[in-house]
């Protein structure tokens, strides 16, 4: 017998664990991951600040509801894969939260200790296990039984059909993934940069979905390749969409498509997805010159902006409101800025110059000043007249929101939706018998993990739907 | 999905026909519709027409017209090869009217994309004239298909070798006036469609003008195939790819199709210096 463990005492006096970064001077030459993650002896350090509490308001707080403390004291003990096994037992993808999440919205907003000090880390914590788990099990591929159960559909593979996936396979689903690009994770593999996610870790999340029986289906258009009655015809019993929020927002201003003028989207999308800042060695080429203007403050912009500077480009962030209204996580934020990105608050664009051959020059901007709070409860910018001015811009980037992709609805008429997102009810459940839908294309542009949260909750009505517990339960409320 | 190659054949210097194994759209596909492929895994993603279709080979046909790295990797491949992707079938169908008189116009290898659209208008009814334009007499494709489906066919080359010695806006004028045609559709070069659509203006004639500006997705995420129609922003994946061709804004599209160009030279010389060509 191994001795036990030695009793674990809390220490929330502890400094928080500064999460180790790659050098700012390094970041702008690379496409290297920014963040380098917790060594085992700061893992444990910071592991150590967890009051193990009572009541883990944490867990309460995390979308997915991992047991927090749970797997934070398998670090403390040194037990490093068990942390992993504690959080798979909620998500099959740590690497990729533990990056991407939120957490001061979520977790860490809650943590008890953040009361009087810094909350705990629970995202580099999280990161940590998950990429532990990655180096030293990689041989190690779950087994698992293949599925026979009844067949469902998920449309679109980003976070929110993933974990719907995660979940209804391990209830014996037989599982298809429909993605209309050519590779899988939705905005995590053409919008979020590298630099923040790691392909291969993306990639090994979702391979291991596929090792478990979750069936992936590429280059496929629900809407286009077949429709949702097809997909019913061929014995899918019920379809989950999660096709996103991927039909980006123009500026509507003159200029717009002049060369060298992009969305966030195509942008991303060309860097991300098609490699272009390898080009020559990958095919697709994209166009940045001098000075790069991000229009926008979320993460397509914080996004689109650093990835820029890593292009060799001046880059500015022209935002319409404060500092304070920026929507971005704001770990990305500061990263922006320790990379040189300059922002340029309280102004909007205007209209845009180009040269004679149609390519952009130049950036007409106006000052902003914050009026009146408009429905979204945030002060509304105000142009102030008079006050245009004007910027070199040899690139633009618009970063200023998406809607829904009308595809598959359009194939539907029946599917009610309104301003282009899709309406579910109460059960997650669309217009349409048997057909649930969450994540941005129900929210809008929102978060990786509340699509978990709308993906978790739709395989839950899905099966509650498919093995009859649905009717028993509205009897009960009845 | 990865999609099988049957056939390939090669219909004039650098313009290839093949064939390849795509069951789900060659089950659903509609005249004027695209799909977009990548030849091999690191490729670059690049929209091509579907031409043809076979329901007993479960299979689609397209022509593509080597001009570039992309398209190249395309045609060297060979059949028993596949493509890595193909998705579609993309945008939305040709408008085919019925019981008129119908303009079918096209120049180089637009000449195989305008086939599926002028057999739609044939089996609605149409009296169809299909006037076809190529460099040269070697350069005509798809003569004997268009001819099945057509009720009038005529050629112009840029050399004369071949029929009318012009251009085919040329020819179109030399054949034809206002009233002539109730509706058309064009495809070919940005020039030509826009000539087309200059010289067709007052005539009274609905021409539709199928447009081929850069795409990337090709499913209305990036924004990076809009062009402008009527004054408005319209992405040419899932909008178009055809538009009324007398409201098409052909000179910023002609622009926008530029916007690579040095650089798809750095691409396909970069190939050259790695011996891959
Ligand atoms: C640049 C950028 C950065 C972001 N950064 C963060 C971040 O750091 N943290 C965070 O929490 N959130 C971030 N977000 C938001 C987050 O990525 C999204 O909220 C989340 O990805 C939504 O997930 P989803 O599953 O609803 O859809 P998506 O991730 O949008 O995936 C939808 C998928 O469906 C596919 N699809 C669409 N239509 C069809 C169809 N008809 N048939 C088949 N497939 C289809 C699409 O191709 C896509 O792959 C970011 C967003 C962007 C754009
Ligand atoms: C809806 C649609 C349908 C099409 N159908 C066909 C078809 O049936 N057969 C066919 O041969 N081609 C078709 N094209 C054009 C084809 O997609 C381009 O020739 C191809 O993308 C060029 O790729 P490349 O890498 O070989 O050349 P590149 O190296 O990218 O470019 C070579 C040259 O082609 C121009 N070019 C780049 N992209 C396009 C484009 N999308 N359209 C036109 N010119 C472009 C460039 O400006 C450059 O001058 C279609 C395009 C669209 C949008
Ligand atoms: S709330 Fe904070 S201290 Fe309490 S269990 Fe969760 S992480 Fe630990
Ligand atoms: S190709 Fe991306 S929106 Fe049309």
């Amino acid at each position: 017998m191994p001795a036990p463990p030695p009793k674990h005492k809390p220490n929330p006096k502890l400094p928080r664990q500064p999460l180790p970064l790659l050098d700012p001077e390094r970041r702008r030459r690379t496409a290297d991951e920014v963040a380098l993650g917790y060594t085992a002896e700061q893992a444990q350090l910071e592991a150590q600040r967890c009051l193990q509490c009572q009541k883990p308001v944490c867990a309460e707080a995390c979308p997915l509801h991992i047991d927090i403390k749970r797997f934070i004291l398998r670090i403390v003990e040194g037990d490093f894969q068990g942390a992993h096994d504690v959080i798979s037992e909620q998500s099959p993808f740590p690497g990729v939260c533990g990056r991407v999440c939120q957490h001061e919205l979520f977790c860490e907003s809650a943590c008890v200790v953040g009361k009087r000090w810094d909350p705990v880390a629970i995202g580099s914590l999280e990161r940590f296990a998950a990429d532990h788990a990655r180096l030293r099990m990689k041989e190690l591929a779950d087994s698992y039984p293949k599925p026979t159960g009844k067949k469902v559909a998920l449309v679109g593979s980003g976070p929110a059909s993933l974990i719907a996936a995660y979940d209804l396979v391990r209830l014996n689903y037989r599982v298809t993934v429909f993605e209309a690009l050519h590779q899988l994770g939705g905005v995590m593999a053409y919008g979020i940069p590298n630099f923040r996610l790691p392909r291969e870790i993306l990639h090994e999340e979702i391979a291991r979905l596929q090792n478990m029986g979750v069936e992936f289906v590429p280059d496929f258009i629900v809407g286009k390749t077949a429709t949702i009655e097809d997909l019913f015809e061929e014995g899918y019993e019920a379809i989950f969409i999660g096709t996103g929020a991927g039909l980006p927002y123009l500026m509507g201003i003159p200029g717009e498509n002049l060369i060298g003028v992009y969305t966030a989207n195509e942008f991303l999308t060309r860097v991300n997805l098609m490699e272009a800042y390898k080009f020559p060695e990958s095919p697709t080429p994209v166009r940045v010159g001098r000075h790069t203007v991000v229009v926008g403050g979320g993460n397509s912009a914080m996004d689109a902006a650093r990835w820029a500077v890593r292009l060799g480009s001046d880059v500015t962030i022209l935002y319409r409101r404060g500092r304070a209204e920026l929507k971005a996580r704001l770990e990305e934020i500061e990263h922006a800025e320790e990379e040189g990105v300059r922002f340029e608050f309280l102004a909007a664009p205007v209209a845009l110059y180009g040269d004679e051959n149609g390519y952009v020059r130049e950036m007409e901007c106006i000052r902003m000043e914050l009026g009146e709070p408009d429905e979204s409860g945030r002060r509304a910018p105000v142009p102030v007249p008079g006050s245009e001015f004007r910027i070199p811009a040899e690139t633009v980037i618009a970063a200023i929101g998406q809607a829904p992709n009308p595809t598959l609805q359009k194939s539907t008429p029946q599917l009610v939706t309104r301003r282009g997102k899709i309406v579910i009810n109460e059960w997650g459940e669309t217009s349409i018998p048997k057909v649930f839908a969450g994540g941005d294309v129900v929210r809008g542009g929102s978060t990786v993990i509340l699509a978990m949260k709308d993906g978790r909750a739709a395989a839950r009505a899905i099966h509650e739907a498919l093995s009859g517990a649905r009717e028993a339960r509205e009897e009960v409320k009845a | 999905m990865s999609a099988l190659i049957l056939d390939k054949r090669q219909l004039a210097p650098e313009i290839t026909w093949m064939e390849v194994v795509a069951p789900r759209i060659q089950k659903r596909w509609r005249a004027g519709q695209f799909i977009i492929i990548r030849p091999l895994e690191h490729s670059e993603r690049i929209p091509l027409t579907i031409v043809g279709s076979n329901a007993e080979r479960q299979s689609i046909t397209m022509v593509i017209q080597a001009v570039g790295k992309t398209t190249r990797e395309a045609v060297s491949l060979e059949p028993g090869d596949s493509l890595c992707d193909v998705v579609g079938p993309l945008g939305e169908p040709a408008e085919i009217c019925a019981g008129e008189r119908v303009l079918c116009m096209a120049g180089g290898v637009g000449v195989a994309e305008l086939l599926p659209v002028a057999r739609a208008y044939k089996e609605a009814g149409n009296t169809v004239v299909a006037l076809c334009g190529a460099r040269s007499d070697s350069y005509r494709i798809l003569d004997a298909e268009l001819r099945a489906c057509c009720d009038e066919v005529h050629w112009a080359t840029d050399d004369g070798s071949y029929g009318f010695h012009g251009n085919v806006v040329q020819l179109l004028l030399s054949l034809a006036g206002p009233g002539s045609f109730a509706e058309g559709h064009v495809i070919g070069p940005i020039p030509m469609m826009k000539a087309a659509a200059e010289a067709t203006r007052g005539w009274g004639l609905k021409l539709h003008a199928s447009l081929n500006p850069i795409m990337i997705d090709g499913t209305g995420m990036c924004g990076g195939c809009r062009v402008t129609v009527g004054g408005q922003v319209r992405f040419a994946c899932v909008d178009g790819p055809c538009f009324d061709a007398h409201e098409v804004d052909f000179d910023e599209m002609a622009r926008r199709n530029r916007a690579y160009r040095d650089l798809e030279q750095i691409a396909l010389q970069h190939d050259c210096k790695l011996g891959l060509r």
